[in-house]
């Protein structure tokens, strides 16, 4: 395995002067590819503030960020657009499907936003996944009829969508219960085992955590 | 289909009740801005029909002979000799420019004229008129006597008058009794009342009588030339244009519609401008809605952008989609409303055809290119503010909502 992302001395601050708020306090982590890592650590330890960092939809303050050979510290705005859009896949925890869409259309945006129509190749692949996902049979349905479990299952397959190398996951299974969270765990480690995408899943549950291979602890602003 | 297209489609159409009612709001603002042009401009053909209708649109005079300082600065000059004003102003050579003049693009017909006042008597009844000397087979090309005619024929001959209907009423004749006609020469020659015309206009149903060239060359000792030509316009707005041409190809003192006139412009003009802000007014209330409800819908929409960008939708496909509905909304908008104003305007009989009274609207002055240029123009104006602010939504915040 090699690196697929190296963080040195990261360091985020929120505020100015006297109500400055130091987040990270020069976290240094690797992540190789192919991982499946869950990120943990008390509220406020920072976890959130990494995974945005990690997905380039914030600049740290200082500290370097590379991912596949470069550095995206430097990077202009577009740059991180375009960035995200090929090489990163996000899991929110309270899903946020496009509610006027279909699962299908959900599914593929990625790709028609970075392509600038829907394709049938973008279709043929969103439907494949779907599939995958076990949502075959809901393909054109709205994403706001569809159940919690499943609706988490479109973004699963949204964020494979591009085939990106990294999928940030940011409390997946935190909204579900027991039994979706599990089938949506499950859905996870499949796609690890089979395609090599590296998973960093931000979790409070220890059971989600004990099913990853690497347990990444963050405290008071470092990773452990 | 272009993909910002479609998500600003998918927008629209999710919101029917919304959409339909913005689009109603725009198409309302189209339909006053249609309107307003009808009628303004309506009501200046009305007022132009009524006020110019009937008259010459370019009269053609011999040149003037307005006294100068003939003394000037010249210190050598010791005597000078005022030229006689005994001689009366008259084209001697009408027939030389009347090809000409006819030949002018926008020409729609020549009258030549002897004109001068005179006395119509009837009995003890005496009436001041302006009698004009016309052509007997050109008595409509001016004003309209044939389609004004209340009582007897237009066949004009050389012992027939034409008079108005105020003026008959006054000495009491009708059509085949008798009246003498007294010019300023002191000739005097009897005629028939051939005809009675009614034109609307005081100073004509009143004041004038209208006589073969023939008679009038009688009345008024003029055995050759005539007293001007008066001609008659397609597009009386061109008149100004057509007078400065014949001006200056013949030499001739050519006077448009437009100089006596002064007044009427000024009030069309107060007219227009008056128009034109009232159109303004519904063009900004357009803008101001489209503004508006493209900002509520921003706000709405704040996470679904903040997703977009997360998915690696750039800050100008989001600008795109929001443009792209306010674009929709304002040419529909202004699609339907123009298709409202002429479908309204439509039963209205155009100005020159509207009865006394009647609303005066020009369905072909309804602008409704322009109305819906504008709107569209407008409505992404007014989409830029809401676009600009969508494009801003910092996806961390909305995602962490």
């Amino acid at each position: 395995m090699s690196a697929l992302l190296e963080i040195r001395d990261l360091v985020k601050t929120y505020g100015e002067g006297e109500a400055e708020t130091r987040v990270l306090r020069g976290l240094n982590l690797t992540l190789e590819e192919g991982e499946l890592a869950a990120l943990l650590g008390p509220s406020g330890s920072g976890k959130s503030t990494l995974l945005t960092i990690l997905g380039t939809l914030m600049k740290p303050t200082s500290g370097t960020y590379m991912m596949l050979g470069e550095e995206l510290t430097k990077a202009s705005d577009r740059e991180l657009t375009e960035f995200r859009n090929r090489h990163l896949g996000f899991v929110f925890q309270f899903h946020h499907l496009l509610p006027d869409f279909t699962a299908l259309e959900n599914v593929i945006f990625p790709t028609a936003v970075q392509q600038g129509r829907e394709t049938a190749a973008a279709r043929d692949r969103g439907r494949e996944l779907l599939e995958r996902v076990g949502l075959g049979h809901r393909i054109d349905y709205l994403s706001t009829s569809l159940s919690g479990g499943q609706k988490q299952r479109v973004a699963i397959a949204r964020a494979l969508m591009n085939r990106p190398e990294l999928v940030l996951a940011d409390e997946p299974t935190g909204n579900l219960d027991r039994e979706s969270a599990e089938q949506v765990m499950d859905l996870i480690k499949e796609i690890n085992e089979n395609e090599k995408t590296t998973f960093l899943i931000s979790t409070h549950d220890d059971k989600i955590a004990d099913a990853c291979k690497r347990q990444i602890r963050v405290k008071d602003g470092l990773a452990e | 289909m272009p993909y910002a297209l479609k998500i600003a489609l998918r927008y629209l159409t999710a919101s029917k009740a919304q959409t339909g009612l913005l689009i109603a709001g725009v198409a309302v603002g189209v339909f006053v801005f249609i309107f307003m042009s009808a009628l303004i401009g309506g009501l200046g053909v009305f007022l132009v029909q009524r006020t110019v209708g009937d008259i010459s649109h370019v009269t053609v005079e011999a040149p003037g002979r307005e006294a100068v300082s003939l003394l000037s600065d010249n210190p050598d000059i010791l005597v000078v000799q005022q030229r006689g004003a005994t001689q009366r102003e008259q084209l001697r050579t009408a027939d030389a420019f009347l090809p000409m003049i006819a030949a002018i693009p926008g020409i729609a017909a020549t009258s030549q004229q002897i004109v001068g006042n005179g006395f119509l008597v009837r009995g003890q009844a005496t009436a001041p008129v302006s009698v004009t000397g016309i052509e007997d087979n050109k008595v409509s090309a001016i004003a309209d006597i044939e389609g004004n005619l209340v009582d007897g024929s237009t066949a004009l001959t050389n012992s027939t008058v034409l008079i108005g209907s105020a003026l008959a009423e006054d000495l009491g004749v009708s059509v085949g009794q008798v009246v003498r006609v007294q010019s300023d020469r002191e000739a005097e020659r009897t005629l028939v009342v051939g005809g009675i015309f009614e034109l609307g206009v005081d100073a004509l149903d009143a004041r004038s009588a209208f006589v073969s060239l023939a008679t009038a060359r009688t009345l008024f000792e003029l055995p050759q030339g005539i007293s001007r030509i008066e001609i008659k316009l397609s597009d009386l707005n061109q008149a100004d244009a057509v007078a400065a041409r014949i001006a200056s190809e013949t030499g001739l003192k050519a006077t448009p519609w437009t100089e006596g006139n002064a007044s009427l412009l000024y009030g069309l003009s107060a007219q227009r401008n008056s128009g034109d802000l009232i159109k303004a007014f519904a063009l900004i209330t357009i803008i101001i809605g489209v503004a508006s409800a493209l900002l509520l819908s921003t706000y709405r929409r704040r996470s679904e952008i903040g997703i977009m960008r997360a998915m690696g939708a750039s800050r100008g496909f989001i600008i795109f989609v929001f443009v792209t509905q306010g674009t929709l909304i304002g040419l529909i908008g202004g699609l339907v409303g123009a298709g409202l104003g002429y479908l309204s305007l439509s039963p209205f009989p155009v100005p020159e055809l509207a009865p006394p009274g009647g609303l005066p609207v020009d369905v072909r002055q309804g602008s409704y290119g322009l109305a819906i240029a504008l709107t569209t123009i407008g409505a992404i104006l007014a989409s830029i503010l809401p676009a600009r602010s969508a494009a801003r939504v910092d996806p961390v915040t909305v995602i962490g909502q």
